[in-house]
């Protein structure tokens, strides 16, 4: 692995990486990967890229060290160079701002021969799509955005499949009846992460409710342990989050009370509280893409993974947890692995008792892409909306 | 809501004392004539230092005494600048600030990832059982009164004892404690050092027990907030306790309030702290004449022994 801005030597040979990195996209899956070569002399040697593996960079919007959204990128980066080995050769560049910024970025992974290059940051959309435009050879991979190009295509990840699960160990474990959400940002993806969650809970509890307060924030643990105790001071017992840190599930333990990991496993930050944790694993999406490249299969698309695909799993699963609720678990997960199961189906009412989708109408992603509502069971409404 | 009232009134306690004790601090080196605008990034600093002392050791107090120390190391270096080097105030807190956060976050890496072990509710013995005050004042951190007592502490140097005088007189007119025989070059440094090591124990304050963890950038503007409730509290002890149980208050109270399903956004209620902070502060300092009485006349000006 190498950091790449503060090596760009290529700098004045970029006609010569970019030559490179055709040849590199078109021929790449035939050469043999030159094994006993040293990163260094490689990247010294632009010349040499073409016979070696395949270089693939990725964009990170915070520092690997966040533990959560670019930390579990990065794993997975890691899963994917361990699946390919010598095939390819990865790079990253951390901390890269949304913006003018990252449009550089992008233009100079490609022209340092980069063959696939991922953004995982929504704002790099736009910036993404013009570095595309400029380097047809280069294939991009855009994490959450909704804009593709003939090299650009988008990827993400049904979290909401991990916020259900977690909302069925919630629901058959809370003894107040109250859970508690402390929510990041009132946007459509997180509404649709405390809706599945609550009618996670609600499938084995028909009388939970839920408390959401909102910190407007991804990341700020003295806030989100702020958010967190007051939940628990309301009187609720088992506590789920949408943001990044692991601070709400410590709040948890400190009070004895029960927490669920997000993103990551984290059941070592709550041993006691701690009760399963929903994650995210990018891997098998990477793996894909890589393949793609070498076999020269790839196209632009979008792809939307879960449970089914193994992007999304509900972890680290807690003794505490009756058997029979880790049953209703793994009866969804084989549901929604098989296709058998899907959660948004009607008939799924708001908490102002309005028919939001009819009985037996599955909710496509269109309809999953806008959710401004809380359906029945969550309390308040969502800021902003009405 | 009664019922969880004296749960508030405990959380108010717990999310002001951070900001109580890093603004006490700042009050120290304020009135000896210093704005560290730093305060943010030493924050940090001793937030990484405790964290990594306490994470190692396993004690909260010895993460305390990094973080005074990380903090008081960082003030002392900003110190010798502004005070001997001549740099300006406003430039060298700034570029302090953004340091720390830098710095903090390049030695935190390792530290991203842990944990502390037995985080447990702290509550006295007897007290703590009673009925409303038990959960209300008595089952908090020994910090949460110690921060009282450094407000009372403060109160008592500054007005009570000569060498409160002495540092009084160094931010109000430091040509004439020089004149006196007073040192005011070393006079300053030790306010801003002791300032420092303050604002480092709220950091570790933070990072031990408020938030048990370690994530870059963590302080999130804290550090600035205590700047402001120094200068909102007219540089007074008692005026700064209040002003930080205040704002942590209001912090709580729009949580409890989204919590108990209040219909406000929650984007309005976020502001809400820092809106009732300086309307109250504000009014209570109505008086111009009672700030001019209070603000360090000597506030951000170097002192030349030789001039």
């Amino acid at each position: 692995m190498k950091h790449l801005p503060r090596r760009s030597v290529l700098a004045g040979a970029g006609c010569g990486a970019l030559a490179a990195a055709l040849l590199l996209s078109a021929c790449g899956k035939k050469e043999e990967p030159a094994a006993t070569a040293p990163a260094a002399t490689a990247a010294a040697a632009p010349a040499s890229a073409a016979s070696g593996p395949l270089k693939v960079a990725f964009a990170y919007i915070g520092p690997v060290g966040d533990a959560g959204w670019t930390f579990a990128h990065d794993r997975a980066r890691k899963a994917m160079e361990k699946e390919l080995g010598t095939q390819v050769q990865t790079s990253i560049v951390e901390k890269v701002p949304e913006g003018a910024d990252a449009e550089r970025v992008f233009r100079d992974l490609a022209a340092q021969g980069n063959a696939l290059v991922f953004g995982t940051s929504f704002g790099y959309m736009e910036p993404m799509l013009k570095a595309a435009a400029d380097n047809p050879g280069v294939k991009f991979e855009h994490a959450t955005g909704y804009k593709t190009a003939a090299n650009l295509r988008t990827y993400d990840s049904r979290t909401y499949e991990g916020a259900y699960l977690a909302g069925i160990v919630a629901g058959g474990m809370t003894k107040t009846g109250k859970l508690g959400v402390v929510g990041s940002v009132p946007i459509p993806e997180v509404v649709r992460n405390i809706d599945s969650f609550t009618l996670g809970a609600l499938s084995v509890n028909p009388n939970v409710t839920v408390k959401i307060v909102w910190v407007n924030e991804w990341y700020n643990p003295p806030k989100e342990t702020e958010g967190a105790q007051s939940l628990i001071d309301g009187g609720a017992d088992v506590l789920f989050q949408n943001t990044d840190s692991s601070a709400v599930l410590q709040t948890a333990e400190k009070n004895g009370r029960y927490g669920l990991g997000w993103d990551s496993d984290m059941s070592a930050y709550g041993p006691k509280a701690h009760l399963a944790s929903a994650v995210i694993d990018w891997s098998p999406y990477y793996i894909k893409s890589v393949k793609d490249v070498l076999a020269g299969t790839w196209q632009t698309g979008r792809s939307w993974w879960g449970v089914k695909e193994g992007a999304i799993d509900l972890v680290a699963i807690s003794d505490k947890v009756p058997a029979e609720v880790k049953a209703k678990v793994d009866q969804a997960k084989q549901g929604l692995k098989d296709g058998s199961f899907v959660i948004w189906k009607g008939p799924i009412a708001n908490n102002k008792g309005e028919v939001v989708l009819p009985a037996g109408k599955t909710a496509d992603d269109m309809f999953l892409g806008g959710i401004k509502f809380y359906v029945k069971g969550v309390e308040g409404h969502v800021p902003g909306a009405q | 809501m009664t019922d969880s009232l004296p749960l508030l009134f405990a959380a108010t306690l717990s999310a002001g004392t951070v900001l109580a004790i890093a603004s006490l601090g700042l009050l120290i080196n304020e009135r000896a004539g210093v704005i560290n605008l730093g305060a943010e990034g030493m924050m940090l600093v001793a937030a990484v230092a405790g964290f990594a002392t306490a994470f190692h050791t396993g004690s909260d107090w010895l993460g305390f005494g990094a973080g005074a120390l990380a903090g008081a190391a960082m003030a002392a270096a900003f110190g010798v600048l502004v005070i001997w080097l001549d740099t300006n105030q406003i430039a060298t807190g700034l570029a302090a600030s953004l340091f720390g956060g830098g710095f903090s976050a390049f030695v935190g890496i390792g530290y991203v990832q842990e944990h502390l072990r037995d985080r447990a509710q702290h509550a006295w013995p007897v007290l703590g059982d009673l009925p409303v005050l038990g959960p209300a004042l008595f089952r908090q951190h020994p910090m949460v009164y110690l921060a009282m007592l450094l407000a009372l502490g403060i109160w008592y140097f500054l007005y009570r004892s000569r060498a409160g005088l002495v540092l009084r007189a160094v931010g109000e007119s430091p040509a004439a404690a020089h004149a006196l025989g007073y040192r005011v070059r070393r006079i300053r440094l030790a306010a801003v050092i002791a300032g420092g090591a303050l604002c480092g124990v709220a950091g570790a304050y933070l990072s031990v027990v408020y938030t048990p963890l370690w994530a870059e950038g963590m302080v999130a503007g804290r550090g600035w907030i205590a700047l402001a409730l120094t200068t909102f509290a007219t540089w007074r002890p008692a005026r700064v306790l209040l002003g930080a149980y205040l704002f942590g208050g209001v912090t709580m109270l729009q949580f409890h309030l989204q919590a108990a399903g209040v219909q406000v956004a929650s984007q309005w209620l976020t502001m809400l702290p820092y809106l009732a902070t300086i309307a109250v502060l504000a009014l209570l300092s109505r008086n111009p004449a009672w700030i001019r009485a209070n603000m360090p006349a000597a506030l951000g000006k170097p002192f030349h022994p030789g001039d």
